[in-house]
């Protein structure tokens, strides 16, 4: 008993001996948190605007670095094949308004849910098939090498990562706040036929909404494929960012991004600091704990909008 | 524009779901600057009737011509954009969002944006958006609403909300206002208010008004006009003493056999 009392305060005093480390481990945290926050945002995105949970969304991350890399192999100079990719992306938000969405309108989310499935595996076969299934290298000319602050050592690459991150959410906060089309996409999440009769038209929103979640799933796609290689794992980045949507909510930008930072920070500080009392191997499954202790107690998630039910 | 006549010429519109006409050959005309009554019993058809008005449904045979053009075919979003707002039966309001935002998303039609402006506030994008919150605050005065402005729409009692609905369908200054059931589930009080807006708003800002409600007595004092609609068709069309005293009426609302 005493010994596993001794276990659980013990790493609190590792902390306390080693600042710097910690400094370390918590920057980690914090650079691992801005991309699952990435990723968690292109769900907000879309289900804030259409009510939709799109189950497609790691694998448009995964089709979105698959085309970056596959166009720069090919022989196109860096910015061109981000621009192009940015093409791909929005034509890509264009085909699925047009093809699976706009058929849909009215039906149960259920119903846009399980559209969203087919289109998960779609997108990862098409994927494939035009790039290849194999593991890609993706170099975006930032060295994944570490330099000092003081005592810390800091990875470019993740510091690169975190600005970036922290801008397209700073654009986004303001464009769904401070302007009338972010008026009118929240409008769309809230109810469609209220929205329909009042001159918004839903197609447009909705392949708004779409092309910006596939530009976050491009930063989304290189920033994790620099990291860790371009390949199918990719895609399974998504089921980290469910925990993050649930203590974050599912409609709040500032909660994704919030969302992202806590479970990258506590799932590194578990990791590195508690695991060896375990025997490690905690931080797969500590954010879905986290999640699970968040659905008990705050179900709407931390920023998310309060569920307001007249009985 | 043609000025001279009726705003909205309903010609023999049938509305079939499956095998179940829910309106059969109905006509009507809602004339300029007049508050038209529809009313009849359950299932008569008269919602169905206000949703191919406004687009959501449309027509199986018949025309629909606004302002003597022929529109029977648009899309809800562009019947907007004609100058028709409409409320709805059970409260649609934007629950997350506050009253003031609820009622900007009325004037959307009304906005030319520019994102980037937008998000600046600057230049244009300021100017505008001062006009349309002028305008919105001139709808919170006239409804009386200014206490509720910066509460989330779904937190209001019902009273309130469809009187918030309302305010957003004017925030589009409509030529032609659809209201369904505007006063169900209030009380006497909360009615009497929301008469008393519909007729300001017909006097006052000279818009034309069809409203579907249950209330008879309401329907007879604030109307000008009365179309009663029995299983989808239409069974008379008058002033509210003409219609008091028809008999098909008398007979749908109190019942004989229908065979």
């Amino acid at each position: 008993m005493t010994e596993i009392l001794h276990g659980l305060v013990a790493p609190f005093a590792d902390i306390a001996s080693n600042p710097s480390f910690f400094a370390e481990v918590l920057i980690g945290g914090i650079a691992a948190g801005l991309m699952y926050s990435l990723v968690a945002l292109g769900f907000v995105l879309i289900f804030k605007a259409s009510g939709v949970f799109n189950f497609a969304q790691g694998v448009m991350v995964l089709f979105a670095a698959l085309t970056l890399v596959g166009l720069i192999e090919r022989g196109a100079p860096v910015a061109l094949a981000l621009l192009l990719t940015v093409g791909v992306m929005v034509l890509l938000a264009f085909a699925i308004e047009r093809v699976v969405l706009r058929p849909l309108v009215n039906q149960e989310h259920i119903i846009l849910f399980m559209a969203t499935i087919g289109l998960n595996f779609f997108l990862e076969g098409f994927g494939e098939m035009l790039w290849g299934a194999n593991v890609k290298r993706l170099d975006v000319g930032i060295p994944d090498t570490s330099f000092k602050i003081g005592n810390v050592l800091v990875n470019r690459l993740e510091l690169t990562a975190a600005l970036t991150a922290a801008v397209i959410v700073t654009v986004l906060a303001v464009f769904f706040q401070k302007t009338s089309i972010g008026r009118a996409l929240r409008a769309v999440a809230d109810d469609h036929e209220a929205a329909l009769s009042l001159g918004i038209p839903l197609k447009t929103i909705w392949t708004v909404v779409w092309s910006v979640a596939g530009l976050v799933a491009i930063v989304a796609g290189i920033m994790w494929g620099a990291k860790s290689g371009v390949q199918f794992s990719l895609s399974l980045i998504a089921l980290k960012a469910l925990p993050v949507l649930i203590l974050g909510g599912f409609t709040s930008v500032p909660g994704a991004i919030a969302g992202g930072l806590i479970i990258g920070v506590c799932e590194k500080i578990a990791e590195v600091y508690w695991g060896p009392l375990v025997g490690g191997a905690i931080e797969n499954w500590f954010a879905y704990v986290l999640a699970l202790a968040f659905l008990l107690f705050r179900p709407q998630g931390l920023f998310g909008e309060r569920i307001i039910e007249r009985v | 524009m043609n000025d001279a006549g009726p705003l909205l010429e309903v010609e023999g519109v049938s509305v079939r779901f499956g095998a179940l006409m829910a309106l059969h050959q109905v006509s009507l005309r809602i004339e300029r600057g007049e508050i038209l009554a529809i009313i009849g019993p359950n299932g008569a058809g008269k919602t169905t009737l206000l949703n191919v008005i406004s687009g959501f449904y449309h027509p199986w045979e018949g025309r629909i011509r606004f302002a003597g053009r022929d529109r029977t075919r648009l899309k809800p979003p562009d019947v907007a954009e004609l100058g028709i707002a409409r409320t709805f039966q059970n409260v649609a309001l934007f629950k997350g969002m506050s009253v003031l935002d609820n009622i900007m998303t009325g004037r959307l039609l009304k906005m030319r944006g520019n994102v980037v402006l937008d998000a600046l506030w600057w230049g244009p994008a300021q100017r505008q958006e001062l006009a349309h919150r002028a305008a919105v605050e001139r709808i919170i005065d006239f409804l009386e609403i200014q206490a509720i402005r910066k509460t989330p729409a779904g937190k209001l009692p019902y009273g309130l909300q469809k009187r918030v609905e309302l305010a957003r369908a004017l925030a589009a200054e409509p030529q032609l206002l659809l209201l369904d059931e505007p006063m169900a589930g209030m009380n006497v009080e909360e009615k009497e208010d929301m008469c008393r807006f519909i007729l300001d708003v017909n006097g006052e800002l000279g818009t034309t008004i069809a409203l579907i409600e249950h209330d008879m007595g309401v329907v007879m004092d604030i109307s000008d006009r009365v179309v009663v609609l029995d299983y989808g068709r239409k069974i008379a069309d008058g002033t509210p003493d003409q219609v008091r005293k028809d008999q098909a009426v008398l007979d749908a609302y109190l019942g004989v056999a229908h065979d």
